[in-house]
């Protein structure tokens, strides 16, 4: 058992998001859910962070921010896309000031649909990111 | 001193003080989440986090900020094992100093806004904590007669009757090296700071681990410092740890962080008020 499953430190950035999810991301670390019983912790810190949650889509002004933001992450890392805006653009995937998904700007590792996501789906997918997170410690641990 | 007493005491120092630490960091994360009304982490998360950052990439802007976070630990393990082998507590307090400036520098060289603001804060908290720490060596001095760890601990008197202005003034002292609410300015535990997290903020991977264990350290000579002014009693010296530190778990929880000026002022006051006054009392009476 790594010790990276036990103590995921996510960093969270709101893309061009309505807030829904946000408000779904943060009542993740709330009382009702708290998801710090699992070692999960919100840093606010790429640097400090192993996952990176990313709600709402892309466009021209966030593009450089979210790019930097995952630049700025020590390997391991994973990027989760929460609620439909990320994963693909949603409704707004056809309008002229976006891009579309975060899958257009960096590599993404799971997404998590839902329009909002609920807390529930957005642990799941957190839990299935610490998955590919070991599976990258792995890799990484090779390569050094 | 023998082989065996050598080696005892560095098994104690290099093994056994992390492990004590890190298990108060943990007490202290899950009591914090019961008064939030949440569960918390395990009690170990505090040594699954350290090691998961040691297995985390180097992310350093700047050569010497490795050698400045390592520096720091080691003078911070040094104090500890200084106070823990009974020699001079006043050496003891600066070599636990020495190894924060390395801590401040490393902050210092990354060259980020977050990183330089939190360092310089992080001078402000040494310069409203250290003048109450060094007094409480001065205080000990004046009722045991002497400097050296072993004979204060070994003394029969309980310098607590002597130095309860000195004892208080030093757990009001203790908000700030503990980086608890509402002195916790040049970082915190808790994300979402104005600063970003401040002093550490360019720490990453196995800097940031060497950090939380300086951390563990820097807790364990708090409290070994509080212990001594009942070493007399040991049992009622580790009751009186548990209530205060559980106090400070109280005192962040109700606190939101305040200005450094503020700190400052409050620290030098209490120092002054609750600090000299006692000693100079001492003084007049003794």
């Amino acid at each position: 058992m790594s010790s990276i499953k036990k103590s995921p430190w996510i960093i969270h950035y709101d893309g061009s998001s309505c807030n829904g999810c946000d408000i779904e991301v943060l009542a993740c670390l709330m009382p009702r859910f708290d998801v710090e019983r699992f070692g999960v912790i919100n840093t606010g810190n790429p640097k400090h962070a192993d996952i990176l949650l990313i709600t709402g889509s892309v466009n021209e002004q966030n593009k450089s921010v979210i790019k930097t933001t995952y630049e700025q992450m020590g390997e391991p890392k994973v990027v989760v896309a929460i609620g439909a805006c990320a994963c693909t653009g949603h409704f707004f995937a056809e309008c002229y000031n976006t891009l579309g998904g975060i899958d257009k700007v960096i590599p993404v590792d799971v997404f998590c649909p839902g329009c909002s996501a609920r807390p529930e789906a957005i642990i799941d997918a957190v839990v299935k990111g610490i998955a590919v997170l070991d599976e990258k410690r792995k890799k990484f641990k090779q390569s050094r | 001193m023998s082989m065996i007493t050598i080696i005892t005491w560095l098994i104690a120092l290099l093994l056994l003080t992390p492990l004590i630490g890190g298990l108060i960091s943990g007490v202290d994360r899950i009591l914090t989440a019961r008064m939030q009304a949440r569960v918390g982490p395990p009690v170990l998360q505090p040594f699954y986090d350290v090691l998961k950052l040691c297995g985390k990439q180097k992310l350093v802007v700047n050569r010497f900020h490795n050698d400045f976070v390592l520096s720091g630990l080691v003078f911070t393990i040094a104090s500890v094992g200084l106070f823990f082998a009974g020699q001079d507590l006043l050496l003891a307090i600066f070599v636990l100093i020495l190894g924060n400036v390395f801590v401040v520098l490393a902050a210092y060289v990354s060259n980020s806004p977050y990183s330089l603001i939190g360092a310089e804060r992080e001078l402000l908290q040494m310069l409203a904590a250290e003048p109450m720490i060094l007094l409480s060596a001065v205080g000990l001095y004046m009722v045991t007669g002497t400097f050296n760890i072993a004979k204060i601990n070994a003394s029969p008197v309980c310098a607590f009757l002597y130095l309860p202005g000195v004892f208080l003034g030093l757990t009001y002292i203790l908000t700030i090296k503990l980086r608890k609410s509402p002195f916790d300015l040049s970082t915190s535990h808790h994300a979402h700071q104005e600063l970003v997290k401040g002093l550490s903020t360019e720490f990453s991977g196995p800097s940031l681990a060497w950090f939380e264990i300086i951390h563990w350290y820097e807790t364990i000579f708090c409290l070994a410092l509080i212990y001594l002014f009942f070493a007399n009693m040991p049992w009622l010296s580790i009751l009186v740890l548990i209530l205060v530190y559980f106090a400070e778990i109280v005192i962040d929880n109700i606190n939101a962080r305040i200005k450094w000026e503020l700190m400052l002022g409050s620290a030098w006051v209490v120092t002054l008020v609750l600090g000299v006054g006692n000693l100079l009392i001492l003084a007049l009476v003794k």
